[in-house]
């Protein structure tokens, strides 16, 4: 990422009047501001898109915490994203009943087809790929998620079908 | 800002036929499969929030309750198979301090996915364990940890937990008795090790997941500071059954040890992998041929990871003569877990396998200490060098004696969950090892080339 593009990401990072309220009933549910951390950053993320150096910044401030205490939470959890991701965020699972699936498969595949690795994101900014851990479907694997739905029994067929209508912005219902 | 494009979110539960099959005997699943049993009419209309009055209208004595839970040796389900009634008791019953109690639904043990079905289908009846436990050990809030990528589970618990608000069985005087509780979900963010009870408690307020050296104990210092209870799903969800049967029906049911029922996933090589709810200490052998149709294709079986991949392996010879419960399956050297059976076929690799394992706990070693941080990535070039056909014969040693210098050296189990499995396979399976060690060439195993994220 260039400067520039740092710069103009950096720039607005403050909660829209209706995050602020969810992020105020928040506070409420728990006896010590520190425990809201995850669900602060959940917000965050859904808002500015990713846990940019001025998210990370701007949620410190609100949770008067220091960078640093909010950088090793963001950097331990596999959720929060450190890069901007693609519109549509492809993370297969990777753990062993989805593994004997086939998963593996189909990750290369969608790898080789996109020519990217996890952390990269397709040049049309659509696509972006991730292996996770086991994700508690392993009685329908091999499976993966893409944003927060979960894509259940995959096969090669309808991995592509799926690509498809994520290309078209009208993604599959599962 | 990067805008997602829309997905359907939320959209349904898992794609897992619920459909009762011969064999497995229902406490918690009888209704799972009710059209919208998920929501407080249906459930109440199955006779949902009946132990929650029986125990508030009378405001019943809490030793008395605790005895009951007690009394039905109801153990945890979430893996380590403690006594719950135990772990109510340990709350210190004198103090100024608040009580919390927390229902672990941070299900990622590989293999186990039947909290999920509790979590989609079946809310309330782990909302109502929930309260009945908050009541006993006297806490005024408690939290449902679920794990960050369970959103469309997360969405029916919250909305259940709504419901039960404005039915009057949450906030404040809930039924007259004079006790107040608060629930709240609150959203893990993918991290394994949040599933062990102290490493949640530390994600909980707001940390990473570092587990925390006990004691003290959670039920005399966990979440901030304060004493806590962390119960798995399934544990909580069997409260309501005990409270409306008694202690002395559930622990009929099973074995003197083993009491009641279990929740099972099923997944790998059998025609049908689902979650099923079985009567503690059946025979494997009838499990899996009436419950789960037998092996798929009509294969063998080779091996059985009976309970969650932290289970060390079990042989056909030692599965087939095993029965479902605790004592049985831990005389076999191996543990009942979280229920998250995967069966392997004879056209299975062990070795790949274990790499694969080796793997997952390579990536969810939280860091903390030293023989789980490094030795968990050993074991996995180690395994990676013989899958490369790159280890020595000494290399077996060493991956033997790497598991045994990481058990019980460690602030939590995490090491002991791929070091015991270790162990198991090289013992059981010494010839899916050799195969790999024939004609291969002297290189160094730590020289094996290890690609991560690649």
């Amino acid at each position: 990422m260039t400067a520039l593009e740092n710069k103009k990401i950096e720039a607005p990072v403050k909660f829209s009047p209706e995050a602020q309220q969810k992020f105020e009933k928040i506070l409420t549910q728990y006896d010590s501001k520190r425990s809201s951390l995850l669900p602060v950053l959940h917000l965050a993320q859904d808002e500015f898109g990713y846990c940019s150096d001025a998210v990370v910044e701007y949620v410190s401030q609100i949770m008067e915490l220091s960078p640093a205490q909010v950088m090793e939470v963001v950097s331990f959890y596999t959720m929060y994203h450190r890069k901007p991701t693609g519109q549509n965020h492809f993370a297969f699972c990777m753990t062993l009943s989805c593994w004997m699936g086939g998963t593996h498969q189909l990750y290369k595949n969608f790898c080789a087809r996109f020519g990217i690795k996890p952390g990269e994101v397709t040049p049309d900014g659509k696509f972006s790929v991730g292996k996770m851990e086991c994700l508690g479907s392993c009685g329908t694997a091999p499976m993966l998620s893409v944003n927060e739905t979960y894509y259940e029994s995959m096969t090669p067929e309808k991995l592509n079908r799926l690509i498809e209508s994520c290309r078209k912005g009208e993604p599959e219902v599962p | 800002m990067i805008k997602h494009t829309q997905h359907y979110k939320n959209i349904r539960p898992m794609y897992v036929d619920l459909t009762p099959q011969p064999g497995e005997k229902r406490l918690l699943m009888e209704h799972v499969q009710v059209p919208n049993i998920h929501t407080l009419p249906v459930y109440e209309s199955k006779g949902g929030y009946q132990a929650l009055k029986k125990v508030l209208e009378s405001k019943m004595d809490r030793e008395t309750l605790i005895k009951e839970v007690q009394g039905s040796a109801v153990r945890g389900r979430g893996g380590a198979g403690f006594p719950t009634g135990n772990k109510w008791n340990f709350v210190p019953k004198n103090t100024d301090k608040p009580h919390y109690l927390l229902c672990n639904a941070d299900e990622s043990e590989p293999g186990t996915f039947k909290d999920r079905v509790i979590l989609e289908h079946l809310p309330h009846m782990m909302i109502e364990g929930m309260i009945i436990g908050s009541y006993a050990i006297q806490a005024a809030r408690s939290y449902v940890y679920i794990r960050g990528e369970y959103t469309y589970a997360t969405e029916i618990v919250d909305r259940a937990i709504q419901e039960a608000y404005k039915a009057g069985y949450l906030g404040k005087n809930i039924l007259g008795s004079g006790f107040d509780h608060e629930m709240v979900v609150h959203r893990g963010a993918g991290a394994y090790i949040c599933g062990e009870e102290t490493g949640l408690i530390s994600s909980l307020e707001g940390k990473k997941g570092w587990p925390k050296l006990k004691p003290p104990f959670p039920a005399v210092e966990g979440y901030l500071r304060c004493p806590t209870v962390v119960n798995n799903v399934e544990t909580l969800a069997c409260v309501p059954w005990i409270i409306n049967h008694g202690a002395e029906a559930y622990a009929k049911i099973g074995t003197p040890k083993s009491t009641g029922t279990k929740m099972w996933s099923v997944s790998g090589d059998v025609t049908r992998p689902g979650v099923y709810e079985v009567e503690n200490g059946i025979p494997f052998k009838d499990f899996l041929e009436k419950v789960c149709g037998g092996m798929k294709g009509g294969r063998k079986l080779k091996a059985l990871i009976p309970g969650g991949s932290s289970a060390p392996i079990m042989t056909a010879e030692e599965a087939m003569s095993c029965t479902l419960d605790y004592e049985s399956i831990a005389s076999k050297g191996s543990m009942l877990g979280s229920g998250g059976m995967v069966v392997l076929d004879d056209s299975r690799d062990l070795v790949q396998v274990l790499k694969n394992l080796a793997e997952f706990y390579r990536e969810e070693s939280c860091g903390q200490c030293t023989p789980c941080r490094e030795g968990t990535g050993w074991l996995e070039k180690i395994l990676h060098s013989f899958t490369e056909r790159q280890a020595r014969r000494e290399d077996l040693q060493l991956l033997k004696t790497t598991s045994q210098n990481m058990i019980g050296r460690t602030i939590c189990v995490l090491a002991d969950s791929i070091a015991m499995p270790v162990l198991s396979y090289l013992e059981k399976f010494p010839g899916e090892f050799e195969n790999y060690l024939q004609g291969s060439s002297n290189t160094s195993s730590m020289s094996g080339r290890v690609k991560h994220n690649g």
